[in-house]
């Protein structure tokens, strides 16, 4: 008897903690959730460390959190995130993949990020220790990306022509179509 | 009130408040010479990076096929250069996001040339089939692939009408950080996904206004301010293969 009421009572807990969980999570987004995102939703575990933000990687070296929580965890911030971002379009830097490339990068004698398939990434380095198989990199880039990516596009605001949005552009076209007309 | 007056209703009004709007938003230049210069405001597309996408939104693209050129390959050439895809001469496997296509009037001899990408139909046929549900549409009508939940069964290939997708046949490395693809699974005009939710425009429409061409739009659908929507209202637009009733986001003009 006091057995089910022990089970009875911890289902009541862990209901109440996961429906605070999911209002705080409302609440932080002011958002409804995307219904593919909802559902049983991965609550995290306590950390022993505070979460570093964005801007305070390069202050504190630290990453995200605590490297012990890292460890066990980093998998499940990077789906949740994963999720948030493809369905929601929510790009934050925190807590992306392409955040723990940039940072956790290792460099070759020349220099040169190294890739996932060389055992020394920082991944694969554990991953292959643990023998995991790392499916992220199938899609994913495991080396920074160069700056170049878009470089090659100029920044051009598109139909300029009847979308110029500020007035030293509308005069310069005005000019133009002046010259253009005599 | 029947079908017709009710859409004959919405039409008059989005023409008022079109010229309405006309009025007090638009910045009109008159030149010396009798032209006239009118700029809108440009509207404003981005959003918090912590914020959702706003589902009021519809993202989708007006092509004018008068303004494409036969030999101008810049929208591909953007699209390749900005999500990483190449193109090695094989048909039957390259990526398919965006092609550029000929049509030709057997009677006049008259050709046109425009680009054919992902329609972003309101109604996607690929979603439908997807057994996974990986194929999807978000909130504000871009529709995706999830790679991370993709089989790579290409069910969504061929319900697409528009061949619009194709499959990944061999590993990648080094793909762009902000367009992940691999092998194993399907991929299609993603509509700069990652560039709309920072409040850019796509790269094809971006190359093809700084290449002087302009046949480009993107814009917000159900923004009657936004251009896309004030041109749709004011100029007659088509949706590829419209009578399969799948309410396309990208629009033609002078088709
Ligand atoms: S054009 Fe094809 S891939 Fe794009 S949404 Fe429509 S059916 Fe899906
Ligand atoms: S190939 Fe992928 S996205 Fe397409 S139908 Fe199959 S699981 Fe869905």
């Amino acid at each position: 008897m006091f057995a089910i009421m022990k089970r009875v009572l911890s289902v009541v807990l862990f209901a109440s903690v996961f429906s605070l969980a999911n209002a705080a999570g409302a609440q932080e987004k002011n958002t409804p959730a995307h219904p593919r995102v909802s559902g049983p939703q991965f609550t995290l575990p306590e950390s022993t460390d505070k979460c570093v933000h964005d801007s305070d990687y390069a202050k504190t070296g630290k990453c995200v959190r605590d490297t012990e929580f890292m460890r066990r965890n980093h998998m499940n911030l990077l789906k949740h995130k994963r999720d948030i971002t493809m369905y929601k379009g929510i790009r934050s830097k925190h807590n992306s993949l392409q955040n723990c490339i940039n940072c956790h990068v290792t460099k070759d004698d020349a220099g040169k990020a190294i890739k996932v398939s060389n055992s020394k990434h920082f991944c694969a380095s554990c991953h292959e220790y643990v023998a995991v198989k790392l499916d992220c990199f199938e899609c994913h880039r495991s080396t920074p990306d160069t700056p170049a990516s878009t470089a090659s596009i100029p920044k051009i605001p598109a139909h300029a022509n009847l979308l110029a949005s500020n007035s030293s552009e509308v005069k310069a076209m005005g000019t133009f179509l002046k010259g253009v007309a005599q | 009130m029947s079908d017709v007056s009710l859409k004959e209703a919405y039409i008059d009004k989005t023409r008022r408040d079109f010229l309405k709007k006309a009025g007090a938003g638009v910045t009109t230049l008159a030149l010396a010479s009798g032209v006239t210069l009118m700029a809108y405001p440009e509207p404003a597309l981005a959003r918090k990076q912590e914020e959702m996408v706003d589902p009021s939104q519809r993202w989708g693209l007006l092509i004018d096929v008068n303004k494409c050129t036969e030999d101008c390959d810049a929208c591909v050439t953007a699209c390749s250069v900005e999500n990483g895809w190449k193109l090695d001469g094989n048909p039957a496997v390259d990526a398919q996001w965006i092609r550029k296509l000929k049509i030709k009037n057997p009677r006049s001899g008259h050709e046109q040339t425009f680009p054919v990408m992902c329609q972003h139909c309101a109604k996607p046929p690929c979603v439908d089939v997807c057994p996974t549900g990986a194929s999807f549409k978000r909130a504000d009508g871009i529709v995706l692939v999830d790679k991370h939940i993709c089989i790579g069964c290409r069910y969504c290939m061929m319900a697409c009408p528009y061949k619009a997708r194709s499959f990944v046949h061999e590993p990648l490395e080094e793909q762009k950080s902000h367009a992940p693809r691999g092998k194993g699974t399907v991929e299609s005009c993603t509509l700069c996904v990652h560039r709309v939710d920072r409040g850019d425009k796509p790269a094809c429409v971006e190359k093809c206004a700084s290449d002087g061409h302009g046949a480009l739009i993107f814009g917000d659908l159900n923004d009657d301010n936004s251009e896309i929507s004030k041109r749709i209202a004011t100029y007659a637009t088509k949706q590829i293969r419209a009578d399969l009733g799948l309410d396309t986001g990208v629009r033609y003009q002078n088709l």
